[in-house]
Parts: structure tokens; sequence; C-alpha cells
């Protein structure tokens, strides 16, 4: 009689399911679980004093506050970008349009030795700002720097689409009513333009958290100091220090899924608001 | 019967959004599935067509049974609601698609394509893309497109819902004509009862996932089965007491419903036919409606809409006329009878029944 | 009224923007190619037409392509299924499909390590049938693939949703078979989204750095990658060379910046 199996009209259900969780199984999932086996072979207590090692908790600060710090500066800039490449017509408006997804297209390790030769103390960007008294190489804020430059595609392009999309009706409206230009763009448009600059925001922390070959050249490395976590996973793994690499690796991973799930968080909570389903 | 639908259920997930429909189409007809929206009524179609499956039940088309049929085996022919055409393909590929698909030798696909380009008014187009069209137009092709390979059996997912008003009408009219000189047995989907009044010659209403009645437009108009059919077939005012109307006392305290033109509407000081029956009601509503006024009442606290011919005494707003109901649909449950005001004398016995 | 400040700040904001996008952007190319010429163009020919320059050159080529090729054969294949079916564990599926934009390059690379490395369980039969995955180029492969998996899929999943199944199923009921349905009607609308994707891919694939490090070993001439190469060059204070090398990243990078600009308004253009 009537068919217990629900037909599908279009093909290749099979055909395209199969091969899809077969190739995310082999090349995603497998190599994943390997980790949670891996750390599964660490007692809690060995488990407990790898991540708790001062070192590595000090890496984990260096990663979290200048990946932070470098989100921050991004969000200014991204919206201001978003803003004047959406909003404004003027010559080379084309130009810095394409060139937004450059650090998309630069391979890592080039951009972070050109940034290292930028701001090194000899360099074209380094020099004047040493003899003002601001070391960027081997620092911090070029930790800071190399972020920025990796993450800073990420809001702007989130938030121009919705920008672009923004009906200027409300805008125009609420300027008739007589509000001023500042108070419609925090009034009207930024709370349109909010969730979608939080997403890139959430993007930009976690690639930076994560980030390795921009950072390493100028970051110098000094542990505590510069010293960033996956570049002691690095470290660890050339020590043949599999355990406590896994073990550093899964906190790191436990962090950048949590940014994740805030960003979809962000996400759905957006739809709600602007009444989609 | 040409088309035999039997006892057809179908849920998606907790949503019951067919369940035990079972009616029939006769060859040749022009059927309209027509009903509110999610009453089921995309998804009976879209089951004919074998792009959704029953959980139960038998679709015979012809005397075959289509369940187990795919859908490119049932013979059947598909217009999409938004036409689906294919938005890489000129008009000419996409009329063609089918007979290639079905590997029609080229010179005979190309004769077939340009014999229903024409036959669509259509002729010269053949080079453009779907996005070159107008609504119409595109229409046009969806239809050509779906009767290309030919089809026994024609179905239309709501073919006007994305049409502008005015060219609606036109395509109404073509679509009929259209589907009368291929004696194609067709079912279109609709919501708009006007619509399915004008164009199908059996209308099948359905209403949250039920076939609540099938039938010729004026039988549904004339006897609808259901309270629901009463509302949704042409215009009606919902009583919820028949007995506040005189001349329908017996019938006690059912709901129902009234056409305007079961409503007399009188000048106070007109010679009346059955005085006593009349009740007086107050115009608080006039708006001329080109051949006669409609006039909205306010009979007892209940509101009521009737017409009023133009050449009748003139009234006017706040006056009192007499109003005198001559039948009503008394609804029992689900069924509904088409009652006479027993003053009239037709039903001494109070009323019948109608189908 | 508001008008004349309006214009003003309007040039002082577009100001702003240009000055930070080209501290930002454009003087770390500059650079580049500066430092890149800086010992002179004997120099910069030497390090680029290098035995080794050039053997991981065609190293990054060879798993640019396998990669490029797996991950839009794989993003075609899941978009395919993620959006012309509903299925119960879909949403489940686009997460696990979305991980690697979440995990760390360094991470990526030790996963593969770890599941083909001398710890892992695989071991044993992997030295018994002498296949080599990590310090060897399919592990090299294995992290780049890992690192992209979800470029191609994530690009074209949402413009096949975006269009619904209608044209698909009028396909069918014409009697299509997938492969007539597939290429006929549903690739057209892709090609964009996939060249898109395919470009964005190709950029990381060519670029990746973290994860390849971990899983290389860095043989010279064997398993490093152009910009492993650069490192190395860099590590060992030649300058001029890593620069030189580099430049020929930064290049490839233009031209896939490029291409990428010129889709989107080819791609603009034909939506018009």
């Amino acid at each position: 009689m009537a068919s217990g199996i629900r037909k599908r009209v279009v093909p290749g259900f099979g055909l395209s399911l199969g091969l899809t969780l077969a190739y995310t199984g082999v090349m995603v999932l497998i190599p994943m679980a390997s980790l949670v086996f891996q750390s599964s072979s660490l007692g809690w207590s060995e488990f407990w004093a790898a991540v708790t090692d001062p070192r590595i908790l000090a890496s984990y600060r260096v990663s979290f506050v200048c990946s932070f710090v470098a989100a921050c500066i991004n969000a200014v800039f991204g919206l201001l970008l978003a803003w004047v490449l959406v909003r404004y017509r003027f010559p080379g408006r084309r130009i810095l349009d394409g060139l937004i997804e450059l650090p998309f297209a630069l391979p890592t390790a080039v951009a972070g030795i050109s940034l290292t030769a930028l701001y090194s103390n000899k360099g074209f960007l380094g020099k004047p700002l040493e003899d003002i008294g601001i070391k960027v190489a081997y620092t911090q804020v070029g930790i800071i720097i190399a972020l920025t430059f990796i993450g800073l595609p990420f809001i702007v392009r989130a938030v121009q689409p919705v920008l672009e999309e923004m009906d200027s009706c409300y805008e125009e409206a609420a300027l008739i009513l007589g509000a001023s230009r500042t108070r419609v763009f925090f009034t009207v448009i930024l709370p349109e333009i909010l969730p979608a600059a939080l997403t890139g925001f959430g993007l930009a922390f976690g690639r930076g958290l994560g980030e390795y070959g921009s950072v390493i050249f100028i970051a110098g490395n000094m542990p505590y100091k510069t010293e960033i976590a996956p570049l002691l996973i690095m470290t660890k793994l050339e020590q043949f220090n599999y355990d406590e690499a896994t073990a550093v690796a899964l906190v790191m991973l436990v962090a950048s899924f949590a940014v994740m799930f805030l960003v979809n968080c962000v996400q759905s909570r957006k739809l709600r608001y602007l009444g989609h389903d | 019967m040409y088309v035999k639908i039997t006892g057809i259920n179908k849920r998606f997930g907790d949503f019951p959004a067919v369940q035990d429909a079972t009616f029939t189409i006769r060859r040749g007809a022009l059927a309209a599935l027509l009903g509110p929206s999610g009453s089921g009524k995309t998804t009976l179609l879209r089951m004919i067509a074998g792009l959704e499956h029953p959980d139960s039940g038998d679709i015979v088309v012809d005397d075959r049974r289509l369940n187990d049929i795919a859908p490119s085996q049932r013979g059947v022919g598909f217009v999409f609601q938004h036409y689906a055409l294919f938005r890489y393909m000129t008009v000419f590929d996409n009329i063609a698609f089918g007979l290639k698909v079905k590997k029609m030798p080229r010179a005979a696909i190309r004769q077939r394509v340009e014999e229903l380009l024409t036959l669509v008014g259509m002729a010269g187009l053949a080079k453009r893309y779907p996005a070159q069209l107008s609504g119409g137009q595109r229409q046009r092709v969806a239809f050509a497109r779906a009767i290309a390979p030919s089809p026994h059996l024609l179905l239309l997912d709501e073919p006007f819902a994305a049409i502008d008003a005015k060219v609606r009408r036109e395509l109404r009219v073509w679509l009929r004509d259209m589907v009368g000189k291929l004696n194609l047995t067709s079912i279109f989907v609709t919501h708009d009862q006007d619509e399915a009044i004008e164009v199908a010659d059996e209308i099948i209403v359905t209403n949250q996932g039920r076939v609540e009645q099938r039938g010729a437009p004026v039988e549904l108009y004339r006897a609808p089965a259901t309270p629901f059919v009463t509302g949704f077939i042409g215009d009606s005012i919902q009583l919820d007491n028949c007995q506040l109307i005189k001349g329908f006392e017996e019938l006690g305290p059912v709901p129902g419903a009234v056409r305007p033109e079961f409503i007399g509407v009188f000048h106070p000081e007109a010679e009346i036919p059955y005085a006593n029956s009349a009740i007086d009601a107050k115009v608080v509503r006039l708006a001329f409606r080109g051949d006669t006024f409609e006039v909205g009442l306010d009979l007892r606290g209940c509101p009521l809409t009737a017409r009023y011919a133009l050449d009748s005494r003139p009234i006017a707003v706040g006056e009192i006329v007499k109003v005198l109901v001559w039948r009503l649909y008394a609804f029992t449950g689900e069924r509904v009878a088409l009652v006479n005001n027993n003053c009239t004398g037709d039903h001494p016995q109070g009323y019948s029944y109608v189908i | 009224m508001r008008r004349k400040p309006e214009g003003l700040w309007a040039w002082i904001l577009i100001l702003i923007s240009a000055a930070f996008l080209v501290l930002m952007l454009i003087a770390p190319l500059a650079v580049v190619l500066t430092e890149s010429l800086r010992e002179g163009l004997k120099v910069f020919r030497a390090a680029i037409s290098d035995f080794y320059a050039v053997r991981a050159l065609y190293l990054t080529l060879e798993v640019t392509l396998v990669t490029v090729i797996l991950n839009t054969l794989f993003g075609v294949v899941a978009a395919w299924a993620l959006t012309r079916f509903n299925f119960r564990g879909k949403r489940l599926l686009i997460t696990i499909i979305d991980i690697p934009f979440a995990v760390s390059p360094v991470i990526a690379g030790l996963i593969f390590i770890l599941t083909f490395g001398r710890m892992s369980a695989l071991n044993p039969w992997l030295q018994a049938n002498d296949i080599k995955v990590v310090f060897a180029i399919p592990g090299i492969v294995l992290a780049t693939v890992f690192v992209t998996f979800p470029f191609v899929a994530r690009e074209i999943i949402p413009v096949l949703e975006a269009r619904g199944t209608e044209e698909e199923e009028a396909a069918v009921l014409m009697g299509a078979g997938l492969f007539t349905i597939f290429w006929r009607v549903t690739f057209p609308h892709l090609r964009w989204a996939l060249l898109y994707s395919v470009i964005l891919c190709t950029a990381r694939a060519m670029g990746e750095f973290g994860a390849v490090s971990v899983v290389s070993g860095r043989l010279r001439g064997k398993t490093l990658t152009l910009p492993l190469h650069v490192e190395i060059l860099y590590d060992e204070y030649h300058f001029g060379p890593a620069f030189a090398v580099a430049s020929l990243l930064v290049m490839a990078a233009v031209v896939i910046l490029a291409a990428r600009n010129l889709v989107e308004w080819l791609a603009k253009k034909e939506r018009r």
C-alpha cells in the first residue's frame, strides 16, 4: 500500500547525501575525533596541569586580549568603511572596495613578514613610531596590528549588505520628523546594522584567536609577553609533546566554538527582531 | 469519471495538510480546487502530479492508479505558481525541454515548439529569455511548456496569482478558451472565488485539509453543503440566531446566513406582500453599485446587507424601512438547509435539507 | 540646512577611511615589493628561480589544484543534498560543515598529526603499507582541504536555498534525469557563486601556512610550499630572497583579488 518510505521527487538524494556524509566524516569528523581521543589518554590532573601552566595561561591571555582589542578596532573602522563605501560616491571607491578582501587573499606568512618589516624599528612606519616612543614590532601592539589586518574584512563585509539594503525611507522619515543626523544614526541606523556588526565582530575575534601565520613574525614570541596560544601548540608539537599540545588545543577549540555559538545566537536573535523567521 | 481521488491523507509532521479527500472530475472538465491558504489545495495538486506522496488513499486517472508511478510517467503537465521557467534558457528551449528529454527528433521538436508558440500567441519571441517577458507572457510560456509533451491532464498551481489585476482578467478568459480548444482535462488551484466561478466548470472547495463540497459553480452558490461554503462562495451575512428574523421562529436558535438577494427592502409607504411578516429596519449605509444600491441595514441590532432597485422609491440613510427575508440558510452542525419564510406558505412544515 | 557640513563630514570620513586602508593594506603590499628589490634585481631573480623555490611553487600549485577540485566537488554535492531535500539532522550537518572555520590552522594541522602520525591507531597499518601521510604531501593536502573545507559549500548553499526547488521539479515532471537537471537547470544559477567561491578557496589554499607548517616537516625540495619557503628564508635572515618569493605570492593575491572583483561585477551585471 502507501509508502512507508518518503519518496523524494528531485533525484540524487541518496547519492549526494551519502557522498557528503562520507567526505565530511573523513575530512572533518574523524580528525576532530582524534583530538578528543588523544586528550582522553591524558588523565584529568595531567590535563589540568597542562592547561593551567603559567606560561600557557599567559599565552591565552595574550591571544584573548589582542584578538579582542583588534576586533574592537575593526568594529570602529569596519563600520566607518562600510558606511563610506555604501553611502558616498567618490573617485577611487571601487578600488577601496575591491581592496577590502586583500587580507583573505594574501598568504598570512607574507602578511606577517611585511608587517614586521613595516613596523620594525628600521621600518617605514616603525621608525617614526619608535621616535615618539611607541614600539610596535615584537610587542603586543604588533600582535594587535597583525590581527587587525587579518580581521579587517569581516565587519565591513558583514555590515555592507545590510546598509545597502536598508530602506532610506526610515532615515528620511526620521529627518522629516526633525531628528538630527547624529541622532538618526544612533536611533535608526545603528540598531539595524548592530546584529551584522556583532556577527562580524565575533568572526574577526574568532579568527584572531586561532591566527598563526601573520602573528608569529611580528610578535617576537617572548614567553609570558608576546607568545600566542597557537604558537605554544606548535612549540609543544616540535618537542613531540603531543599530549600537552592536544590539551592546549582543546581549550582553544572550546573557546572558538563558544565564540561561534554566540555569533549564531546573535544571528538568530537578529532574525527575530527584524521579523524574519 | 476521469480523475478519481479517494481517501487521500497527507501530514507534514504534526500538521494534517489533507484529510480524507475524495472527489472526482469529468473528462475534459476544467476544475478548480478552491480554498483559503493552508486548506491543502496545493498539496492535493502536487500529489496528483507526484511531487508529494500521499500517506494513504488512491489517485486514479483514466483508470490508472498513479500512486506508485514516477512523476514523469504520469502524463501530467504542471504550471507552477511562479511558473518555474528555466531562467537560463530561451523561450524556445524552455518549451523544447520536455521534448528533448523524451529524445524527440530535432525537426519534430522545432515544429512542435513553433506550433505551440503560435497557439499561445508568442510567435517571434522564441529567442527571448524569461526575464525579458511580461508576467502574462511568462504564463503563456509556462502553459506551452506544460502542454508540449501532450499530457493527459494539466495541473495549474495558482496560475494567475503572480499577475497584476488587469492582465489577470484577460488571462482567465484566455486559459478557458485554450483549455476548451485542446479539450484537455485540467485542474487549477486558486484562493479566489471569483476566479474559480468565472473559469471553472467544476469547483472543489477545500478547507482545513478537507474537501467541503464539489459541484458546478451554480450548484455551490445555490446549494452550499456546509457553512464554510456558504460563506466562501458568493456574498452572505452570517446570522448568530435565525429565530430573530420574522418568519423563521420555528427554526430554533440556530446560526445561519443570508444572501443579499434573499432580502426584500421596501419603502415604508410601499405596498408589501405578506405585510405581517415584514420587519422594521434602519438604513445605516447606502452605496451606489451601478445597477442597484447596496443597503446596509440594522435589523434589531443585527447588521444585514441587501440590494435595492434603482427605480424604486428613494430611501435615505437613517430612514426606517420594511424588510422581508424571503429565505435563509440555516446551519445545523456541518449541514446547511435552505429555508423559506413560512409566511410565504411554500413550506408550511418548516424546512427541507438541500443536498 | 544640513547639506554643507554633511558634505564636509563626508569628505573627512572618506579621507579617514582611505588613510586607514592605505596604512593597513597598501603599505604592507608596498613593503613587500620594495624589500624584494632592495638587494637588487639579481638577488630577486636568483631567489625566484632558485631550485627549491621552483619546487615549492610547483608543490603549492599541485596542492592548491587538488584541494580546490576536491572541495568544489564536495561543495556542489553537499549543496545539492542540503538544499534540494529535507531530512532529519540537516542543521547539524550544516554546523559540522562549518567547523573548520572555527578551528585554528595550527589545530587543523595537529588533528592530522594525531590521526595519521606516530601516535595514531592507524600508524601500524600505514607503516605496513608504506604510506606516508604526515610530514609528506598527503598530509599537506589533507590539512589544506580541511582549512578550506566549507568555502564552496557555504557560498553556494544560500544561492540554491534562495531559489527553491520549483525549476528542478518542473524538469522532473518532464522526465529529466539527475545529470540533465543539474547541468541544464541548476548549474547555470550556480556558476557565478561557484566561480567566486573557487577563487576564494584558491587564495586560501595557496596561502595556507599554519596548518601546513604543522604537517609539512619542512623537508626542503619535498614538503615545502611557497609560504613555508618564505618563512625558512626569512628565519635564516635571507630577507631579500624571502621578500622576492613573497612578492610572487603578493602578485598571485592581487590577481585573485582582481578576479574576485571581476566575477562579482559580472554577476551583478547579469542579474540586472
